[in-house]
């Protein structure tokens, strides 16, 4: 394959220089970095390059991946001045030096691999399932109805893969550690627009405090870090107007989302057997609809 | 569901003082524009003109709110920027600061107000 | 394999600390004008405090306060007001823009996250380019105020 000079588009092999930071935190006191010469054909992503370090290189390289294809977050890295995807990074479009190092504002478990810890504790603070009150909760009977514009308000949001790029990207958590972060806060507006959900006082409650959602000040960075589009400086902006309407007192109050009523017409086709009867016994005893 | 009340207040505080400061401003660094547009206000530094403008009424309240208003902004402004350096343990200790500094300045600044509005 | 690795220098510290703040680097233009928004924010109350105990002169009479706004008509000064001014015209429409955003406002409403990504920040785009105009025309005007009118 004939080697051609760094940006050229096409076939043919670059070598590329993937600057890696090195730390075990039994043995360094701080990090270090190691370079490697990787040869990276047309399509090589970052994950690859660090594929190929352990496999030809240097076997003692720790690093963090699963999927491979941008869905499980699993391999989120500072490459090159940027949090992002490795999986997600074509190697090639980076210059012929490549910085690899562990996501900023998380502590670091080995060389590129974060504990993402801090991330995970904000997250179950903002209590991110749906809160009804009441026996449909603990014994559901049928599904909620929710039309298609109610699922428009927070599906957006829904799409989270908690890969931890936007903790990494944030100015405020550069510094301040108690911020609950966009990617919890974006997750307390996905329930709190969410139509079937009635606790959204609590969980407002819990958001409106000086280290909550005001130390967010819109510099859009985690938006802009986020690989599946998420936006979650736009979730936290919506999620201002919920807790300002909500501390004021003003604005509509909607009512949780309905259980779906059973349908009346509703019969079962004459050539479909019925279901046998249960032989393990259900906790509530609950009939089956039809 | 404390804190949304003060950053409601201290937009509302910029909201006013974004009218008034224009209006500081204007008046009191550009008079050439002002003259421009056919308001021609004198010599507004001068001695006598603060103090004229100092004793009326409307002057004096229009002053003492203002200067609440941009204080309160202002401090809210700088705790927030400071709360995300301290620890956890030190944030009530901020802002009891804050306040103090801001309750200090406003007295200064009323008392000064209001004496040359009594003369 | 050893030519291909080799150890370089030390990194830095996995929390970035106040750099955070200054540094804005390959990410867009709103965190450039959130350090803006800040940095603006402090120079000013900054000089509230100043302002206020300089107002304070007057009390003491009219010699000291027309000594005082002598030494503000020096061109230090001058420059000085020029610069001030631009940082209230800069944060104040800055913040205008904010308190409208902050309220969820002006960046347009949840969309489903098609690829390429056209996020809230990208379609509030106008709205910066508006603002950066408007600043530029009132720095403008009292650039030509203080410095060819008064001069």
């Amino acid at each position: 394959m004939p080697e051609r000079t760094h940006g050229a588009v096409g076939a043919g092999i670059v070598n590329v220089t993937v600057r890696v930071s090195r730390f075990h935190p039994e043995t360094d006191r701080s990090s270090g970095q190691q370079d490697y010469l990787v040869p990276a054909g047309p399509g090589m992503t970052v994950l690859d390059a660090l594929v190929y370090i352990k496999e030809h290189l240097d076997g003692s390289l720790a690093y963090r991946s699963s999927c491979r294809m941008g869905i499980c977050g699993s391999c989120g890295m500072f490459i090159s001045g940027l949090p992002r995807l490795a999986c997600q990074t074509q190697i090639r479009a980076l210059g012929p030096v490549v910085t690899v190092q562990s996501l900023p504002n998380y502590p670091v478990v080995r060389d590129v691999v974060p504990d993402l810890e801090p991330m995970v504790t904000h997250h179950t603070a903002v209590r991110p399932f749906i809160i009804r009150g009441g026996e449909e909760q603990e014994h559901p009977t049928a599904e909620y109805l929710q039309t298609p514009a109610e699922l428009d308000a927070y599906l957006q949001f829904a799409y989270c893969i908690k890969c931890g790029l936007c903790l990494s990207a944030c100015p405020t958590l550069a510094t301040d550690p108690t911020f609950t972060g966009p990617q919890a806060l974006a997750q307390a507006y996905r329930y709190s627009a969410d139509s079937r959900d009635g606790g959204g006082r609590v969980r407002l409650g819990a958001v409106d405090v000086s280290h909550g959602i005001w130390r967010c000040h819109l510099a859009g960075a985690c938006t802009e870090a986020c690989p599946k589009g998420v936006d979650p400086a736009l979730a936290i902006q919506l999620l201002k107007r919920l807790v300002v309407a909500d501390a004021l007192g003003i604005g509509r109050r909607h009512k949780p989302a309905t259980v779906a009523p059973p349908d009346p017409q509703a019969q079962r086709r004459p050539d479909i057997p019925a279901a046998p009867p249960p032989t393990v016994a259900t906790g509530n005893g609950q009939k089956n609809r039809l | 569901m404390r804190e949304s009340r003060w950053w409601v207040l201290s937009l509302s505080a910029a909201a006013l003082m974004v009218v008034l400061l224009t209006l500081h401003m204007g008046l009191m660094h550009l008079s050439g524009l002002m003259k421009v547009l056919g308001v021609d206000p004198g010599d507004v530094r001068s001695f006598a003109a603060v103090m004229e403008r100092g004793r009326s009424l409307a002057q004096m309240v229009f002053y003492l709110l203002f200067l609440g208003a941009a204080l309160y902004h202002g401090l809210y402004g700088l705790r927030s920027v400071l709360l995300e350096v301290t620890p956890p343990r030190g944030q009530s200790v901020l802002s009891g600061l804050v306040l103090a500094v801001g309750l200090l300045a406003f007295a200064y600044g009323a008392y000064v107000t209001v004496r040359t509005f009594t003369g | 394999m050893a030519e291909a690795a080799r150890r370089v220098q030390s990194g830095p510290p996995k929390r970035i600390g106040v750099r955070g703040w200054v540094y804005a680097g390959r990410y867009g233009l709103d965190r450039y004008l959130y350090i803006l928004q800040r940095a603006s924010g402090l120079g000013l109350i900054l000089y509230l405090f100043i302002h206020i105990y300089e107002t304070g002169i007057r009390l003491r009479g009219e010699a000291a306060w027309s000594a005082t706004m002598a030494l503000f008509r020096t061109p230090v000064f001058i420059v000085f007001e020029f610069v001030l001014f631009a940082g209230f015209v800069f944060h104040a429409l800055n913040g205008l823009r904010l308190i409208f955003a902050e309220m969820g406002w002006l960046l347009g409403p949840p969309t489903r996250p098609v690829y390429p990504y056209r996020t809230s920040i990208k379609r509030h785009r106008p709205w910066v380019y508006a603002l950066m105009v408007l600043t530029g025309l009132f720095v403008a005007l009292a650039a030509w105020d203080i410095f060819v009118l008064l001069d």
